[in-house]
């Protein structure tokens, strides 16, 4: 039975996550903001067949609230070697460009929370010497973009972070693992129009289920984002400024 | 907030309807402030429903599937308290691993719980256990004002009665508690009997109801004169032992893209009647089936409704009453016979006497009689409003979850509460059904 930390429980993309390890029977520690929806996640992922879930409500914008909350954690649980790390907002990138303070609380929430998350993760998993951490970044961190370049900003942080992390764990046999989505239909993109490319929830939450079963390093959901992404980041880039992306 | 308006269709595919928005909440929380907005709203499930019970044309429509969380499952007692848009398919994944299986399911297993209800979907074994609003302890319901009414059969089960069946007209559907039955194994004992004409499927009906929980049967609608009413009866009961196929629908195929043009026509109706009819050489075979080929034979592919081509589908469903069921039964067969349309799939079952809750319930006691035709017009709608005649004239009903084309007149002799029943009609809902069969009456 595995030992999982949940954070961003209310989001659509980690809560159909939770959903695969309520169903194997796994041990669940869910946080998030809103501790009334965090209450109605734990109420579904009981039913699942989770063996027990308890709730933590946090902001992860407050650090200085990290290590108690993984404290509580290893507490609960009795230990912890799973987590998933999958909170975050979808940047205005045209409210960012007119104000400094608000793209520095976007890299608060979409960036420095994962790092001070992940720092104080790190030293515990290096001790343990074994387990699990994934975090799910974004396709968006892989090329910055004019329509969304805060965020990708953000997200690039955290993916060059968590591969350092992912080779300074990987002698002390513990798996890090970075998912980077592409397009998902959930909440956070209600506002799009969906074409062929969007995925549900539920297959990128199997997907990343699967990657952390299997302590991946590395995974696009769904998979062709390899493929668009490796066409995207070969275009010159004399070329590419000019694109309206 | 606004989705993709195209996406939301009926089963069917006829009629089309324009929506100007769509909700999408994923939170409980969500539904106050949604409805609260102008209107006129609609819930919409899973789109399984064939015809125009699920749109409102000109209006808009709530998405519930977002709302798909389970909120209790009592494994003692075998109650599911989930969100309204949660799939039974869903439910059954939980579940049957438990050892429970739904008291009632429709024949496919994605539709959502508050569809099922909103419509009071029936299965094979009606004529045992009732249609499904018999199996729902209690539901949530929003009205637009905002109230949130607990609705049971001992609390505001005026509310309750209004809104099983209820055509999604009464108010948001929020939450619902369903009994279960226990199963020991996920198989069904089945049994396949050759039926030479009309008068076997009511003699097996009634020699079968006592001793099998499911029944069902398939008609070859090109037969005609002594053929008349030739196909298969089935009849099954959950199985006891664990002997026999471990799984369902592994892998499901899916129907890639809509048809140009539908491929159910004469010649390829003819082949495929002709074939299954000869589907095995023994009059009469038993076996041992997973549940999911025995209830859901077509949820194996994925989107078939997109073989009719674009033009869509009609599914008709009748119930005529039991004392003129064989001759209004046999009368309608003749006149799809002669006319050479009709599908695959066509259905007649003996529904039982067990009371349905709701004041829109199509549950009845007779036998019901569903068929999809392809849709080709004039020719298709005449055949139609001639086995409204039949239909009518017995004293007998439509089932609006199917129903893209019944009028107003009949739909209001056929459900007598309705007048009762508009009292409950939240006044920001409203469906394109609703508009097209309150036609005529003055409001």
């Amino acid at each position: 039975m595995r030992k999982v930390l949940i954070v961003g429980a209310t989001s659509a993309i980690v809560n159909a996550t939770a959903r695969c390890f309520a169903s194997e029977g796994d041990r669940l520690f869910l946080v998030a903001r809103n501790s009334e929806r965090l209450e109605q996640v734990a109420d579904d992922l009981r039913a699942r067949g989770a063996a027990d879930v308890h709730c933590h409500v946090m902001d992860a914008n407050d650090f200085a609230a990290h290590a108690a909350m993984i404290d509580a954690a290893r507490e609960a649980m009795g230990g912890l070697d799973t987590v998933l790390i999958g909170h975050g907002t979808l940047s205005d990138q045209q409210a960012c460009q007119q104000s400094v303070e608000r793209t520095f609380a976007e890299f608060n929430t979409n960036c420095l929370s994962y790092l001070s998350l992940l720092t104080l993760l790190g030293n515990h998993f290096e001790q343990q010497k074994h387990g699990v951490i994934a975090v799910i970044s974004s396709v968006a961190g892989l090329r910055g973009r004019q329509s969304n370049y805060v965020y990708g900003a953000a997200k690039a942080a955290v993916i060059a972070f968590t591969q350092g992390l992912r080779n300074r764990l990987a002698k002390h046999g513990v798996a890090v693992v970075d998912v980077r989505p592409g397009f998902v239909d959930t909440p956070m993109t209600a506002h799009f129009d969906k074409g062929l490319l969007w995925a549900k929830p539920k297959q990128v939450g199997a997907r990343i289920h699967k990657a952390m079963v299997r302590g991946e390093d590395i995974v696009y959901a769904p998979f062709f984002w390899r493929w668009i992404m490796l066409i995207i980041r070969l275009i010159p880039e004399a070329v590419f400024k000019r694109l309206s992306l | 907030m606004a989705g993709n308006l195209t996406q939301y269709r009926s089963w069917g595919g006829y009629p089309r309807a324009q929506h100007v928005a769509v909700a999408r909440p994923a939170w409980r929380d969500q539904l106050a402030a949604i409805v609260a907005e102008s209107g006129p709203w609609l819930p919409f499930g899973n789109g399984r429903s064939y015809g125009d019970v699920c749109l409102n044309d000109g209006g808009k429509l709530i998405d519930m599937r977002g709302l798909d969380r389970f909120i209790a499952f009592d494994d003692e007692q075998g109650i599911v308290h989930c969100e309204a848009g949660t799939l039974l398919a869903e439910i059954l994944a939980l579940a049957v691993p438990r050892g429970w299986f739904v008291q009632v399911t429709p024949g496919t297993r994605f539709v959502t719980v508050g569809g099922a209800i909103a419509n009071d979907v029936h299965g094979k074994n009606h004529h045992r256990v009732g249609s499904f609003g018999c199996h729902v302890r209690a539901l949530t319901l929003l009205r637009s004002d905002g109230t949130l009414l607990h609705c049971s059969r001992e609390e505001n089960s005026d509310w309750f009665a209004a809104t099983i069946g209820g055509l999604g007209l009464t108010g948001t559907i929020v939450s619902a508690e369903l009994q279960l039955r226990r199963i020991t194994s996920p198989l069904i004992r089945q049994q396949s009997i050759r039926m030479y004409n009309l008068r076997e499927f009511f003699e097996l009906s009634a020699e079968s109801e006592r001793d099998y929980e499911y029944t069902v049967s398939w008609i070859d609608c090109l037969a005609q004169g002594a053929n008349m009413g030739r196909g298969w009866f089935f009849r099954g009961n959950h199985a006891t032992g664990t002997r026999g196929p471990t799984h369902g629908q592994g892998t499901q195929l899916k129907f890639p893209i809509e048809s140009p043009v539908s491929l159910v026509n004469h010649w390829s109706l003819r082949a495929f009647n002709a074939l299954y009819y000869r589907k095995q050489w023994a009059d009469r075979a038993t076996t041992t089936v997973h549940y999911q080929p025995f209830f859901y034979p077509l949820d194996g592919i994925l989107n078939w409704n997109r073989m009719y081509g674009k033009r869509g589908f009609l599914q008709y469903q009748c119930v005529v009453p039991p004392d003129c069921a064989y001759e209004a039964t046999s009368e309608m067969l003749k006149r799809i016979a002669n006319a050479g349309e009709g599908s695959f799939l066509v259905v007649l079952k003996v529904f039982g006497d067990k009371p349905s809750p709701g004041m829109l319930s199509f549950p009845r006691p007779g036998a019901t009689l569903a068929l999809d035709f392809p849709y080709r017009g004039t020719s298709t709608l005449a055949l139609l409003n001639s086995l409204d005649e039949i239909v009518f004239e017995a004293g007998g009903a439509l089932y609006p979850a199917k129903d893209a084309r019944m009028s107003g007149a009949h739909f209001r002799a056929s459900f007598p509460q309705w007048e009762r029943f508009k009292t409950y009609i939240d006044p920001a809902h409203s469906s394109s059904l609703w508009r097209r069969v309150m036609q005529g009456e003055a409001s």
